[in-house]
């Protein structure tokens, strides 16, 4: 015990390498819960996607509730959710999930209605029935916007994850709260920094994942006609530029709001 | 039902909106960290997004920052700031978190506001002799105010949320009658607390979206004239 670690220094590699197993540890829990509730989130809000393109009627309740719930602060989720799963994962995941659909419902939703109505008229046209043009027609287009959406919820659930410390389950959350108890200044910041680390990594593997699937985005960019912003880095849905109006606006900018973590 | 009722019986006792830990003390120390974060990210967003779309540049730039906010974990930022000199002035970091939460959707917002105003309007308003503080004034801004009230409006509606984090970092606040319910096994005063969080929320929401209202009727009337 020496050095860095007797000194409560900020940075210290003697921490990281003497606390390794702690911090993979923290590291493989929050990864897991972040991929589980995004996956989770995915689950949920496709069915509801379509539901609400099937039934309009439905598009109010969903799209308000899940709305709502989105302005829930976490930690009154978390809190709220207790009696329901007790101290466990579970609990963690359930609120991360009910956070992800506002973003992952809207997005799937702007994705399938960008659709052009010629190319669907073209496929009922060649005897593609709903089933068919559903998923080989209108999702592939759907792509672009769909793991924009999930691209966002992931980044908003590697943050988000961190208030799971509350009930033990925060991932490297747990170890900033810890630190914070012990004013481990060194566990504090090697924590908070991974986790950061880890939202952006997962953007660019999501991002990596965007390119490899829709290749021909790529090339209508590299061609120079009609450069949609849908697919850049970093824009919230394709409402922002393809259409000016103003309940599309609305929903852009509600998505362009980070959730707090 | 039977929290609902529960939470109702505690927020209708008296004794618990007394005092240091009561709900008077904590929604005043509520609004006060909300109120001046929210003040301080519109000095800060607000001007940097009027210009950078007024003079149409940075838009990589205002959309990044907004991706890189959302990446920010608010809670590793409140303690950090806690265990830092800061943390000895009362309130600082929640305010200084906060701050940073805010301003990546107010600056998206406001810089998205200005350039979803018509090219062909603005080009016009050229042509007609407009200096750029003339075309700000009444042409950009009128016409970018309702996204930009709509970015102001989630803005405060999510910093008032996320002002609950404060109380996991040992500050005050609303959040802090959730974390001592929580730690008592006080289902009701947890919910309770949870109620009074999203009012508040729903409360400035509403006071908000009046006053865009209010101000777009009054650009509306000044344009008629």
């Amino acid at each position: 015990m020496s050095g860095c670690l007797a000194a409560n220094a900020w940075i210290c590699p003697e921490y990281v390498s003497s606390r390794a197993q702690e911090l993979t540890d923290a590291t493989v829990q929050h990864v897991w819960i972040t991929v589980v509730s995004v996956l989770v989130g995915l689950a949920v809000a496709f069915p509801l996607a379509l539901l609400v393109r099937a039934r309009p009627a439905f598009a109010g309740p969903v799209l308000g509730l899940t709305t709502v719930l989105y302005a829930v602060p976490s930690l009154a989720m978390f809190s709220l959710l207790l009696p329901l799963f007790g101290l466990s994962a579970a609990l963690v995941v359930t609120g991360l999930v009910l956070y992800s659909l506002t973003i992952l419902v809207r997005n799937i939703l702007a994705g399938l209605a960008a659709v052009p109505e010629e190319t669907r008229e073209a496929a009922r046209g060649m005897g593609y029935g709903p089933g068919r043009l559903l998923w080989e027609v209108e999702l592939p287009l759907a792509l672009p916007a769909v793991l924009a959406g999930v691209r966002m919820a992931t980044v908003s659930t590697v943050a988000l994850t961190t208030v799971g410390a509350l009930v033990d389950y925060g991932g490297l959350g747990t170890l900033i709260t810890s630190g914070l108890k012990s004013f481990f200044k060194a566990q504090v910041l090697t924590a908070s920094v991974l986790c950061v680390l880890l939202a952006v990594t997962a953007d660019a593997l999501l991002l990596a994942l965007q390119r490899l699937l829709t290749p021909w985005t790529r090339a209508a960019r590299a061609r120079g006609s009609a450069p949609r912003r849908s697919t850049s880095p970093g824009s919230a849905s394709p409402g922002l530029t393809s259409s000016g109006s103003r309940a599309r606006r609305g929903a852009a900018a509600r998505d362009s709001v980070g959730k707090a973590g | 039902m039977g929290v609902v009722a529960d939470a109702w019986t505690w927020l209708a006792t008296g004794a618990n909106w007394q005092g240091e830990a009561g709900v008077w003390h904590r929604l005043g120390e509520h609004l006060w960290f909300s109120g001046v974060s929210l003040v301080l990210s519109c000095l800060i967003a607000l001007p940097a997004a009027f210009w950078l779309g007024h003079v149409g540049k940075g838009g990589a730039l205002a959309v990044n920052v907004s991706n890189v906010g959302r990446a920010v974990p608010t809670l590793a930022v409140l303690v950090l700031l806690t265990l830092t000199p800061l943390g000895r002035q009362g309130g600082v970091p929640t305010i200084v978190a906060l701050v940073l939460f805010a301003v990546p959707p107010l600056l998206t917002n406001t810089y998205l506001g200005m350039r979803e105003v018509d090219r062909s309007v603005v080009e016009a308003a050229r042509g007609m002799g407009m200096s750029g503080g003339q075309l700000f004034r009444t042409v950009e801004l009128p016409l970018a105010l309702p996204l930009v009230m709509t970015g102001l409006r989630l803005a405060a509606v999510q910093v008032i949320a996320t002002a609950t984090l404060a109380a996991m970092a040992g500050e005050g606040g609303l959040g802090r009658i959730i974390t001592a319910g929580f730690h008592t096994y006080d289902t009701a005063q947890v919910f309770a607390g949870a109620l009074l969080v999203g009012a508040l929320a729903l409360l400035v929401e509403g006071v908000l979206a009046a006053a865009g209202r209010a101000l777009a009727g009054h650009g509306r009337k000044r344009t008629e004239t």
